[in-house]
């Protein structure tokens, strides 16, 4: 195996489009988790609320999973500003839900369906975190 | 049909969030090491990424070949091919969040499972943001 492949990013990687498979096979559900969370802030309809719960709930499950067969090593990140977290978290929120996905339904799962909407999306998060994180760390000069 | 959907839904989501976990996406050092481009770069979200996107577009042509999916009587796939005002605003708004705290709504959930302290401060941060969305948007039809 050549050693520029990121073998644990491939293949969690893979896991997670074959995720994304397994549930538009079975529920006909595209595997956006901004959009499977935000539909339980709405109203309910059409009986989705346990589905999406039990798939947030598993993405919980399968992170603690890994760590519970040792394959994380690395421990959490120390010291990170809580104000920025907080500020991202409702940026984010907000965000994808106004854009109507994120990294998984916008990213993995549009871009597989080849919709010129999600790539726009994907360009647009993708470039501007870019210069977010440049602004933060280069300019600001926060390194966490 | 409903307990189905709970069950595959329970798998997948599993699958899903052991990928984030091997990968370390759930890691935002991980992540911001991928969007700091003019730093020590890490390319791993790009094999995440790639390696997703090919199942993905591989898989779904067959699935959707099909009549219905396993567990309900259709699809319900996005039928928006718009690239609109709130498509560009709102990725720019989570592109912000993303590169400040290095979070995606994905590994804030998964965070939960791995003792990490900063997803409670970042999910409900998250989850008030996507409520305001939602609140701004039944206000203002359209």
């Amino acid at each position: 195996m050549p050693n520029w492949i990121a073998l644990p990013a491939l293949a969690g990687g893979l896991l997670i489009g074959g995720a994304a498979v397994l549930l538009l096979l079975f529920n006909g559900r595209i595997a956006g988790v901004s959009g499977i969370a935000g539909g339980l802030l709405a109203p309910e309809v059409n009986g989705t609320r346990l589905w999406r719960a039990l798939f947030l709930l598993g993405l919980v499950l399968g992170a603690w999973g890994i760590v519970a067969l040792g394959a994380l090593a690395a421990p959490p990140r120390q010291g990170f500003p809580p104000l920025l977290l907080v500020i991202g978290g409702l940026l984010t929120g907000y965000g994808t839900s106004l854009a109507g996905g994120c990294t998984s339904g916008h990213g993995v799962c549009g871009l597989a369906r080849l919709s010129k909407r999600s790539l726009v999306a994907v360009l647009v998060f993708v470039g501007v975190a870019m210069v977010t994180t440049f602004v933060v760390r280069h300019l600001w000069g926060l390194s966490a | 049909m409903s307990a189905h959907r709970g069950v595959a839904a329970l798998g997948a989501g599993t699958v899903f969030g052991a990928g984030l976990a091997l990968s370390q996406m759930t890691d935002p050092r991980k992540v911001l090491g991928f969007l700091d481009v003019a730093g020590d770069w890490d390319p791993s979200l790009l094999w995440v990424m790639g390696g997703a996107v090919t199942v993905a577009l591989l898989a779904f042509r067959i699935v959707l070949r099909r009549a219905a999916p396993v567990c309900d009587a259709q699809f319900h796939v996005p039928t928006k091919t718009a690239v609109d005002r709130p498509l560009l605003l709102g990725s720019a708004l989570f592109g912000v969040g993303w590169g400040l705290a290095g979070y995606c709504p994905g590994p804030a959930i998964a965070s939960l499972g791995l003792a990490n302290a900063e997803t409670l401060w970042l999910l409900p941060a998250l989850v008030a943001g996507a409520a305001l969305q939602r609140w701004r948007a039944r206000r203002q039809p359209g």
